[in-house]
């Protein structure tokens, strides 16, 4: 029987980490057991808490993570720094909501669980820390509901973290108030979404809110509300203890983009797993961790990460995974998460899989989205049958066009294009192999 | 508006809202502004006592929390993890994401149906197992994967269903 119970884990062994190199995993355990709050402290664990609160300003805050440049880990990219910045604070304003989200769903993305099993404090740490940049009064953390055992973690960890005053009233003897909720959600893949999560927290259906204004402005019950993502917020204590500049020094000559990343591969290859390198790390180098492809097959392409980026070929893969380089190749960064393909397989299928995922998972609430994903599954199923009829692919790449940004309201249509299309325009050959008679014609 | 609910809850389906759930869902509003925030966490409350979650528990939970009932149907409604027709004791939810694809879900797939008599969205006939498609588990590392109630479990081949689903009665 090779099937198992799933544990979450990381290749690195604790010998190879340290916190000046390894500031997410520095703390896990070899056991893969939860880090309690005894051995987070341990480790100084909640250090930078009392660094930071009633010592700096949230101003203050803000400007060093703006310096060290922390891009939204779940795959947006944006600057944490920046939208903190943008949050609406003042004494006329009132206090609202630090939200984490936790609703990894993505397609070929398993880095968040990790952390939420393993390391819940390092998580409720920048969350005060970003509660107190923010000026919110509240936090929640937006989990998926079928992260069972992360549930269990940080239930525990929020108890834990209470009971010794890292949560409640006057924080450290800092005057600063805020506490955490966990809220976990009954699936679908659009909550991930910022605002379409924001209504989902107000026990609402999950459909996307229109921007502006923008949840910093008013979110959740119409107050000022941060949604970061939960890697994005492990990344918030170091930052704050060591500075932008040794941030900023993590990735080196890698990469604009500072610190490091949680890093995985999964897909056709022989080593799957997760591993914190520094941002910028080369795609090849993490293909090399992995052992290369099973059963010695080629590579074919690769999504840099998630189902909602673009394929890129085997000669990208020299390029650093960063936002940047990435996004100038034509795909996106997305979760950082790689998953790759090898040459047997049928890109056609895979696409097909890919956007009727997408035709599944949209929430219904503007046309292009909710009518036009399930228009190319038809069309992906015809030409995976061999029966595609001419001009199907200019369909395609037309109904991939009309997905495109400022066309919906979110971007969950513009995620399930960028596969579709970058799919065609690497492997229209493939595609065209699915017209009616081409196989016959020896195509 | 009330008078139109009232016969609505008398009507419901003989449902009662089990004293300790109302009050576990009168501790989960506590947590928002709102209490309509509640409702996604008093349905799921609901569904773990009764395994789904029937007519009438719409209308006791939406006077529980004061809400329309049409507010927390259009909320049970939405939710993939929100079971509103009777399930089986078990419910598997097999990832069928872009790894698990590239993986092996197919054929797992076809083993695990075969071997239930059911496809996505049945239940056995002896009320043992629903099987549902489900995004991404996050388990990709393991693909391909698939989740027997809270359990997850990884690298699922055909051969392993029979002993895997045997600690399921």
């Amino acid at each position: 029987m090779t099937a198992t119970r799933y544990r979450s884990r990381l290749h690195q062994a604790g010998g190879e980490r340290r916190l000046e190199t390894h500031p997410l995993t520095w703390w896990l355990r070899d056991d893969g057991e939860r880090v309690d709050l005894d051995d987070y402290v341990a480790k100084d664990g909640y250090g930078v808490v009392r660094q930071v609160l009633g010592h700096q300003t949230p101003d203050a805050v803000i400007e060093t993570l703006k310096a060290a440049n922390i891009r939204g880990r779940g795959g947006g990219g944006f600057s944490a720094g920046v939208k903190w910045s943008l949050t609406l604070k003042g004494e006329e304003v009132p206090r609202g909501y630090l939200v984490c989200n936790a609703d990894e769903m993505e397609p070929g993305t398993f880095k968040d669980r990790l952390l939420l099993e393993q390391l819940p404090h390092l998580l409720l740490e920048g969350m005060i820390l970003g509660g107190y940049a923010n000026a919110a009064y509240y936090g929640y953390i937006f989990l998926r509901g079928e992260y069972v055992a992360a549930a269990q973690a940080l239930e525990r960890a929020i108890e834990e973290a209470r009971a010794a005053g890292w949560l409640g009233r006057d924080i450290a003897g800092s005057g600063f108030d805020f506490d955490i909720a966990l809220h976990t959600g009954a699936g679908r893949y659009i909550c991930g979404e910022e605002t379409a999560l924001i209504n989902s927290l107000e026990g609402q259906r999950a459909n996307p809110r229109a921007k502006p204004p923008f949840p910093g402005q008013s979110g959740a019950w119409g107050k000022p509300t941060v949604v970061n993502n939960v890697e994005t917020l492990c990344n918030v204590p170091a930052a704050l203890r060591f500075g932008a500049d040794w941030y900023q020094g993590l990735s080196g000559e890698r990469s604009d983009d500072g610190g490091t990343k949680l890093y995985g591969v999964s897909g056709q290859v022989r080593r799957t797993g997760l591993w914190e390198l520094p941002m910028g790390t080369p795609a090849g180098e993490l293909l090399d961790r992995a052992g290369g492809l099973r059963d010695d097959r080629t590579l074919k392409a690769w999504l840099p990460g998630g189902g909602s980026t673009g394929f890129l070929l085997p000669e990208h893969l020299d390029l650093a995974l960063d936002f940047d380089t990435i996004g100038k190749a034509g795909s996106r960064l997305g979760t950082g998460l790689l998953t790759l393909v090898a040459d047997d397989q049928s890109l056609v299928a895979l696409v097909r899989n890919l956007e009727e995922f997408f035709a599944r998972e949209s929430c219904g609430w503007c046309t292009p989205c909710r009518d036009g994903l399930p228009w190319a599954v038809e069309l992906l199923r015809a030409l995976e049958r061999g029966e595609g009829q001419p001009g199907d692919i200019e369909r395609l790449e037309a109904l991939a066009a009309d997905q495109g940004p400022g066309k919906t309201f979110c971007a969950h249509a513009p995620g399930a294009a960028m596969p579709l299309a970058s799919a065609i325009h690497f492997f229209r050959d493939e595609f065209a192999r699915g017209i009616a008679g081409a196989r016959e014609e020896g195509g | 508006m009330r008078e139109n609910l009232e016969p609505l809850a008398s009507d419901g389906d003989g449902f009662v809202l089990d004293p300790q759930d109302r009050r576990a869902i009168e501790q989960e509003r506590r947590h928002y502004e709102q209490p309509q925030a509640a409702c996604i966490e008093a349905l799921k409350i609901v569904q773990r006592r009764h395994g789904w979650v029937p007519d009438g528990a719409i209308v006791a939970i939406a006077e529980t929390l004061g809400i329309g009932p049409a507010s927390v149907e259009g909320v049970a409604t939405f939710y993939s993890l929100i079971f509103r027709q009777p399930v089986g004791r078990h419910v598997i939810l097999i990832c069928d994401s872009s790894v698990c694809f590239l993986t092996g879900f197919e054929p797992l797939h076809a083993a695990l149906a075969g071997q239930l008599g059911i496809d996505f969205g049945q239940t056995t006939d002896d009320g043992r197992f629903t099987l549902l498609p489900a995004c991404c588990l996050g388990a990709c590392d393991g693909a391909p994967a698939l989740m027997i109630d809270d359990d997850t479990y990884a690298t699922v081949a055909a051969e392993d269903l029979a002993t895997l689903l045997e600690a399921y009665p």
